[in-house]
């Protein structure tokens, strides 16, 4: 490093500083944002694919009445994963991966505040899954519904293992969002570019960020549901037993002051998303931009006020009934603004339907549809009439694939190009879109109808001559193309991988910092730390934004170490230099750790859960064991 | 800021409050305390559905629990010396500070075990039993865990490893241990005191 000789050109430089060791310890210690990122992201699609098959099996089931296919107890089994791993191991940790992988090069940093607290969040990610899924090797999956009621999930009534991989699981995977949560927040407020003010983020980092804190503030609930139903089956308390004290609405109550919140922060950023991807296919700024973001940060807030809409039908009284409909209508205010402003920056700009803009434009047709189906859920009268049948499964399938699947497809024809350095191809992702836009179409829009008609959600089949079978037959049919537009997807993205164009820096002639470095970017993000003076630093030359010129090309260097500038929270002005930590395995062998505990715990096995504890200990010291160096040798 | 300075002219990593490591301590304690949030909700809750007595067999007593609060506040103050100690470069202070509050943490421990040996109820006898061990347990757990923190910054400590300018795990530490005496008054006052104003 820093030789004063022979001088080394800066690239190869920082690359010697930022480049992660190779073979199996770098796999093991990498803590670059980027490759955290891409293991996000198809780690998630993995799990996009494993949900996808029980959604398969189940529509198989269910396309005739009488169908013999998937006994009853296989097809609660099926349900419930097909809910817990979109929901849990799918949603949020796929829109981890884009935040992980853009957030530094959005905000022209070289990594995320806390690198190894990243890896950490990545490895109990994964871990979490694995534990889930074992629960298939064991023959106990779970099988009460992604939102577990007690008290059906009480040990009397399911005995067995299944809801044990549940409640530890969801604990499990706590820590890897919690872990995620927290660096976001550090990150937005420690890393960011000279200059990149919090009036110039990316709306998408708006998303991420409230989401990070909807985190904090209600992923807790979830964990103490969990552990409370983990001390109700296995050591005999009674928190949700009516007979001794306890109560079944304790259970609900915590997990929709999770739930609700969960829904915002698996569309925040996937709206974000989309507002930062039309206006690059627009021609044009976004329109409201400051009004976008409150109304992303504003929907946040207001999601911890609505829990009880969930629970109209559990005989709360109607003061509180009515409160919580209230406060649930209140959301479309800052919904409708959102809407608004991609239709006006549609409007007002020359909208190019390039893939990208084309999932763009259909997850806004969805987005209304789900909102409209929300409203009328959210009402108390209609909502008793609705509660359990198939109009719910509608509603919240045209919101998690409406406004997340469309908005992470939309971003992959976006940023991919980016990651690989390959355009996708044009054709295939038309038939990609179409075949996904029409397949949930018609896959979907019955389920509203059959719920009118008064289909119960969750049973396994249906008796013949109640009308419901034709419209199943639609809704199997659509599914099924669906699913084929997502295959079209992967085919594109291998093909794309050898044949596709190459991407060049910006191949959309987009705005934002990300599209500044090369495709990929190189281990150490930006040679030079940019420097922003406006909320498109690459197209300040034709907009005019803003007084002053961003500098991309000649800003600091920052090469005698892994160093990149800490700024303060708001104006992101620079007060000091971060040293980045070196690569680590101890995040990799404190997961491991959570996963010993974990099956130590699902076993009863107490030795193993002690190992698992002292290996935990043994990694968090090691992990923040203090340099004893003075402070002076730090290279200046 | 112009691009011909020195960007080498601002501090590296300086030990102040503006550490991405300090953040990183005060959104966990963020989210734990919301846990604990959680934890009384359900306590309030529950007592708030239960007709009949609530506690099942009246409120706790307080000679034990009482000093034990004492104990862990005073054990705070002598945190908050340890700490201040080592802004100050004062090895002296930060080890015996630290020693002090490792000693205070354990004598809490031990009472609240002896009082667990006095209840007349298990954790199995009912809603209420099973929530008065889970949220003193899950608060003795974090003591603990505060403890562990507290050894491993001390054995640095008494090594010579943090000056006035590199002390962060020892803030963060201290944060950590401020935020388990700061949630036990939390505790302590909703199921210790709250149970006489019925």
């Amino acid at each position: 490093m820093a030789s004063t000789t022979a001088p080394v050109p800066l690239p190869e430089r920082l690359t010697r500083i930022w480049d992660t060791a190779p073979g199996l310890y770098g796999v093991l210690a990498t803590v670059d944002h980027k490759v955290i990122g891409k293991r996000y992201l198809v780690t998630s699609m993995i799990f996009l694919l494993l949900g996808g098959a029980e959604a398969a099996m189940m529509r198989a089931q269910l396309a005739r009445a009488n169908e013999q296919l998937l006994s009853p107890e296989a097809y609660n089994q099926i349900f419930s994963m097909h809910g817990i791993t979109m929901i849990f191991w799918y949603a949020a940790p796929v829109l981890s991966g884009f935040s992980n992988y853009l957030w530094p090069l959005m905000l022209g940093a070289r990594d995320m505040a806390c690198p190894r607290a990243n890896a950490l969040s990545y490895w109990t990610f994964l871990m979490s899954g694995v534990f889930l899924y074992t629960s298939v090797l064991v023959g106990a999956v779970p099988d009460r519904g992604w939102f577990a009621y007690a008290p059906l999930t009480e040990a009397a009534y399911s005995p067995g293992l299944n809801m044990d991989f549940y409640a530890i699981g969801l604990t499990f995977l706590s820590v890897s969002t919690t872990v995620g949560a927290v660096n976001f927040i550090v990150t937005l407020f420690k890393t960011r570019a000279p200059g990149l003010s919090v009036n110039r983020l990316p709306i998408f980092v708006w998303g991420t960020l409230t989401t990070s804190f909807a985190i904090l503030f209600a992923a807790p609930a979830l964990t103490a549901a969990c552990v409370l139903l983990y001390f109700d089956r296995r050591f005999g308390t009674h928190f949700y037993d009516p007979a001794l004290g306890g109560s079944s609405l304790l259970w609900q109550h915590l997990f929709w002051s999770f739930g609700h919140p969960w829904v915002y922060v698996v569309v925040l950023p996937a709206m974000g998303i989309v507002s930062d991807l039309i206006p690059t296919f627009c021609r044009r700024p976004l329109v409201g931009y400051t009004l976008v973001a409150l109304a992303t940060v504003s929907t946040g807030i207001l999601g911890f006020g609505v829990w009880v809409h969930h629970m109209f039908a559990t005989g709360i009284n109607a003061t509180a009934s009515s409160f919580f409909s209230a406060a649930s209508m209140v959301i479309t205010i800052p919904s409708a603004i959102a809407v608004f402003s991609w239709l006006a920056t549609m409007w007002h700009g020359r909208p190019v339907f390039k893939t990208p803009m084309l999932f763009a434009a259909g997850f806004i047709v969805l987005f209304v549809i789900g909102g409209v189906s929300g409203v009328a859920t959210a009402a108390n009268a209609y909502d008793l009439q609705l509660t359990d049948t198939y109009f719910v499964v509608a509603h919240l399938h045209y919101v998690l694939i409406g406004i997340n699947v469309f908005a992470v497809m939309a971003g992959f024809y976006y940023w991919l190009p980016k990651i690989t350095g390959r355009m996708l191809d044009e054709r295939m992702g038309k038939l990609n879109f179409w075949l996904m836009f029409l397949g949930f179409g018609v896959g979907f829009f019955p389920m509203h109808t059959l719920g009118l008609l008064g289909m119960p959600r969750r049973i396994y089949t249906y008796a013949d001559g109640l009308g419901w079978g034709w419209q199943n037959m639609w809704v199997t049919i659509g599914a099924y193309v669906f699913a084929l537009g997502v295959v079209v997807f992967i085919v594109n993205f291998f093909w794309s991988l050898v044949n596709g164009a190459e991407a060049g820096s910006n191949p959309w002639d987009a705005p934002t910092l990300e599209w500044a470095t090369p495709s990929p970017p190189p281990p150490y993000n930006f040679a030079r730390i940019p420097i922003v003076a406006s909320r498109h630093p690459l197209w300040e030359d034709r907009i005019n934004e803003g007084t002053g010129r961003s500098v991309l090309e000649t800003g600091p260097m920052l090469d005698k170490g892994r160093d990149t500038f800490g700024t303060t929270p708001l104006d992101a002005e620079p007060d000091e230099i971060l040293r980045m930590p070196e690569d680590t395995a101890w995040p990799f062998f404190l997961a491991l750790s959570v996963l010993v505990l974990a099956y130590g715990l699902l076993f009863g096995l107490i030795w193993l859960a002690a190992i698992g504890v002292v290996g935990l200990f043994i990694c968090i010291i090691g992990w923040f064991m203090p340099s004893h160096e003075p402070a002076l040798t730090l290279e200046r | 800021m112009a691009t011909s300075a020195n960007p080498y002219d601002l501090p590296i990593n300086p030990a102040r409050e503006s550490n991405p490591g300090w953040w990183a301590m005060v959104l966990i304690i963020v989210t734990e305390g919301m846990l604990f949030a959680y934890l009384l909700f359900s306590y309030f809750y529950l007592g708030s559905m239960t007709i009949g007595p609530f506690p099942s067999d009246g409120p706790p007593k307080l000679e034990l629990a009482l000093p034990n609060t004492i104990i862990l506040l005073v054990s705070s103050g002598t945190m908050y010396w340890a700490e201040r100690g080592i802004r100050a470069g004062n090895q002296t202070r930060l080890r015996l500070g630290m020693l002090i509050t490792l000693v205070l943490g354990i004598v809490f421990l031990t009472i609240q075990g002896i009082e667990y040996s006095h209840k007349t109820f298990a954790l199995q006898t009912n809603a209420y039993s099973g929530l008065f061990f889970t949220i003193t347990g899950f608060h003795g757990a974090h003591v603990f865990v505060g403890l562990l923190l507290n050894i491993a910054v001390q054995t640095w400590a008494w090594r010579g490893w943090f000056t006035a300018e590199r002390h962060l795990a020892v803030t963060n530490a201290a944060l950590y241990w401020h935020f388990v005496d700061g949630v036990w008054l939390v505790v302590f006052f909703s199921l210790y005191i709250t149970p006489y104003f019925r």
